[in-house]
């Protein structure tokens, strides 16, 4: 190789005082930014140790065992008939019955919301369904619930026995709440479907629902299923809008329109009016803690769903 | 043939299923405004609810929640921000960037009354904020942390890279390309994100029960003094927003209209968040516009 | 060979366990135009990415060996990286402007080093708009979008913008391969004007392009340099089989 030129380039770094300035920058933003997320752990490090703190007050320092609490049906904290009854298993039911049942509801209204928009009419049923899924997300809790109230809860009463209150008048309000929730997930997981997929299918010479029946939906469906489990986490901890319909008697129900409680309806009717520290609002800590329980259970289905699904 | 018949059944109740719920939506809003818009004129917007009277408004409550919301944003936006940024541009896979992935999915799940409750035992009783707008803030925070975080890593996330190089190559700090360069690019998505979930806030009344709480005092609209007590502005005085307002008239209205006043403040309440809804698309539009057109020159 | 002011001394990159450049050692003389061909993914892009410090910013790239600039190794810890960078321009295959005004682009890196005069910095838009063949068609909107400008025109905005900020070496990365033939023109003949003031590194996959504006031409091969000399060598009588192999199109 023959020699190269060897003039200088002039590229000598130089310290002076903008380095501090932008090194300075650096390390401000860097801070800045690392606090905010960090105060994420530390906000939620908090709530469970709060909750945790006061929830556990039930069983270690007024004597509720487990059992008695989990699984009793009988929930007198004032001990009106008698000794004070923790038993919180009419909450539990309630709480899950609702649930269950608006995930039940919801789920095959969403599917097909979200088939509508992306495979039976992907150009203006996204048009159409995208707001009216956003607006009614948007719809405020208590809303949902008065509309229960005034239009849900008579229709019940007149069309079924009973006052119209009840499991059945808190699943369908539920429903609506959630759809949404279910329906962008499933929305979001058939839009990213690979193009082959369905074409491979049409080019068999399937028709639209054998492909959406036997190709689409069975891939989808972890993903509709993570949807469809936040959604009934939503359902879980929605408060006011169940407590509004749901009737509120401590009982298990005998039946879909009889009066019940969810965790969320007992903890929003009765914390007001209890002594922070006494055992009856000890127990709603317990039942908060329950809540907050069952929150992490949910994540942990959906992370699970999600790596089974990730091939 | 049987699969053309099944599919022409199949598409005909997806269809109708998927109209219903329009008809749903459509039904919702139409109830609420048949029932409500008739009750809203000046003196519902203005006058201070009546226990057991007749001709109850909502004026101090509306005016808590918009105040609350202005609080709330003011604490929430910073701290989105930042955390935001945070994952899009300094977290590396790892322990801590996983953590703070779970805790913003858990947080994102968790029940708002807990959420009210925490605020209850920390900020009002612990800390002795007492029932106040504060506390409410704090809380609602908390609540709609989780989303602004989300907005705000997706925006950075979707600006091209190439911008940041460009920006590295020309010798700018990391933090001077985030805030100079990237910033602006993310900034109509987040502002979009961050109305959108202004409306979720403005709606939430669980969190609220126990921390903003279900009283207002008299409030006199001509002191401006934040540090009085019948200042409306004093951030340390009990408030009952709006939405609280609605559960406590339907839980125990007393007052022989509280039928109609529920419905005229879900009305208020409803056509509000619509606006914001309306709002976030077209300030977002609007940015992106002028970020990407080209301006005629004056 | 080995005295050059700007050089690299056995040059790795690795990515994870991947060497993507191997053990490289090349000059590049002050005011000339080097030109770095070969083969799709044969390295080209990743040395030319270290030359300065854009792949500190992929967590699983580690380089082994020395980069020389004016008697500093770059990747030694006490060199200011971001002092550095401000000496060294770049230019990508995609124009990248800012999504900011035309004037606000070539601004904005000579404010963010330290020249607040108004005067001072309308002047550094003209001289370096100028340079980049572009003040001509862009003088009466300097306040539109510099996303308003066609590709051709970002792409000339681009090197304006590098050359604002004063740097003593320029390094492009195909600059020419998104544009039509009139722009790609353009591109050509400005490189060939700047090399009077600096020193470019050009990776590009045009031989003719190469052989029509380099002074000297590397030939990479699978992340090894094969043959460094000057273009008018490698073009007429390179000293490899498959250097002649590759400029005649034979393969890649």
């Amino acid at each position: 190789m023959k020699t190269i030129d060897e003039r200088p380039v002039q590229v000598q770094p130089v310290r002076g005082t903008r380095w501090k300035k932008h090194h300075a920058e650096d390390v401000a933003g860097r801070s800045y930014t690392f606090i905010c997320a960090a105060l994420l752990i530390v906000i939620i490090l908090s709530i469970v140790y709060f909750v945790a703190s006061k929830g556990l007050a039930t069983f270690f320092r007024d004597g509720v065992s487990l059992g008695d609490f989990l699984f009793g049906t009988t929930w007198d904290p004032e001990g009106n008939n008698g000794e004070p009854m923790y038993g919180v298993l009419p909450f539990i039911f309630g709480s899950f019955a609702t649930s269950v049942l608006a995930a039940l509801i919801a789920s095959p209204l969403s599917i097909c919301a979200s088939l509508f928009m992306t495979e039976i009419v992907p150009g203006w049923g996204k048009k159409l369904l995208q707001p009216v899924i956003e607006l009614l997300a948007g719809i405020p809790s208590v809303v949902y619930g008065f509309i229960g109230l005034t239009v849900v809860v008579p229709f019940l009463r007149n069309v079924f026995p009973g006052q119209g209150i009840g499991i059945a008048a808190g699943a369908i309000v539920l429903s609506v709440m959630i759809l949404p929730t279910i329906t962008s997930v499933a929305a979001d997981a058939l839009a990213s479907l690979p193009r082959g997929l369905k074409e491979s299918s049409f080019a068999l010479g399937a028709t639209r629902w054998q492909t959406i029946s036997r190709v689409i939906l069975p891939t989808v469906l972890p993903s509709i299923l993570t949807g469809v489990v936040l959604g009934m986490a939503r359902a879980f901890g929605e408060a006011l809008a169940v407590q509004m319909v749901i009737g509120n008697a401590p009982h298990i129900p005998r039946s879909l329109f009889e009066s019940a409680s969810t965790l969320t309806s007992v903890i929003t009717l009765d914390m007001g009016n209890t002594v922070m520290g006494s055992a009856h609002s000890n127990a709603l800590w317990s039942m908060a803690l329950a809540l907050m329980f069952m929150t992490f259970v949910f994540v942990m289905i959906v992370r699970l769903l999600e790596r089974r699904h990730r091939i | 043939m049987r699969a053309k018949l099944t599919d022409k059944i199949a598409t005909f109740f997806i269809v109708v299923f998927s109209l219903l719920i329009v008809a749903v939506l459509v039904g919702l809003i139409g109830f609420i405004l048949v029932r409500g818009l008739s009750h809203i004129d000046w003196h519902f917007l203005t006058s201070v609810p009546q226990t057991i009277r007749e001709g109850g408004g909502i004026g101090p409550q509306l005016f808590n929640s918009l105040f609350l919301l202005v609080l709330t944003l003011i604490i929430t936006i910073p701290l989105g921000l930042g955390a935001g940024i945070y994952m899009a541009e300094y977290a590396k896979p790892g322990k801590i960037t996983g953590t703070i992935r779970l805790v913003v999915e858990v947080l994102s799940s968790f029940p708002s009354i807990v959420v009210g409750l925490f605020g209850l035992l920390l900020i009002v009783n612990t800390f002795g904020f007492g029932f106040s707008l504060f506390s409410g803030a704090l809380v609602l925070t908390i609540f709609n942390l989780p989303l602004m975080v989300r907005i705000t890593e997706q925006a950075f996330r979707s600006v091209p890279k190439e911008q940041k190089e460009a920006g590295l190559a020309l010798g700018l700090s990391k933090w001077k390309i985030i805030s100079s360069v990237l910033f602006p690019v993310a900034l109509p998505s987040i502002v979009t994100g961050t109305v959108l979930a202004a409306g979720r806030v403005f709606g939430e009344a669980a969190a609220l029960l126990f921390t903003a709480g279900m009283s207002t005092p008299r409030l006199d609209f001509t002191n401006w003094n934040p540090l009085s007590p019948t200042s409306p502005i004093n951030p340390f005085r009990p408030a009952e927003t709006l939405a609280v307002h609605i559960w406590k008239i339907n839980s125990e209205g007393l007052a022989p209209d509280a039928a109609q006043i529920a419905a005229g403040a879900s009305a208020v309440l409803v056509i509000l968040v619509l606006l914001f809804n309306l709002f976030a698309r077209w300030l977002g539009g609007v940015l992106y516009k002028a970020m990407t057109a080209s301006k005629r020159m004056g | 060979m080995n005295n050059a002011t700007f050089r690299t001394e056995h040059l790795s990159v690795f990515y994870g366990q991947y060497e993507a450049v191997k053990n490289i050692s090349l000059s590049f003389p002050e005011k000339s135009v080097t030109a770095l061909i070969g083969p799709s993914g044969c390295g080209k892009s990743t040395f030319l990415r270290s030359l300065n410090r854009m792949n500190d910013e992929i967590s699983q790239a580690k380089i082994k060996g020395r980069i020389w600039i004016d008697g500093v190794d770059i990747n030694d810890p006490g060199t200011d990286v971001i002092q550095l960078r401000q000496k060294i321009g770049m230019v990508w295959q995609k124009p990248n402007p800012f999504y900011k005004s035309i004037y606000e682009n070539i601004a904005f890196g000579p404010k963010y080093h330290g020249i607040k005069n108004k005067a001072e910095l309308d002047e550094i838009v003209e001289t370096s708009l100028r340079k980049a063949a572009l003040w001509d068609e862009v003088k009466d909107r300097l306040k539109q979008s510099a996303l308003s400008l066609s590709g051709g025109q970002q792409q000339r905005l681009c090197i304006a913008r590098a050359l604002s900020v004063k740097p003593g070496i320029l390094l492009l990365d195909e600059p020419a391969s998104a544009l039509d033939p009139v722009s790609t023109a353009k591109v050509e003949e400005l490189i060939t004007d700047l090399k009077k003031e600096l020193s470019i590194v050009i990776v590009t996959h045009n031989m003719q392009q190469a052989a029509r504006i380099s002074d000297y031409t590397a030939y990479f091969y699978l992340g090894s340099l094969m043959e460094h000399d000057t273009t008018e060598k490698i073009f007429t009588n390179p000293e490899q089989q498959m250097t002649q192999d590759y400029i005649s199109g034979r393969f890649g």
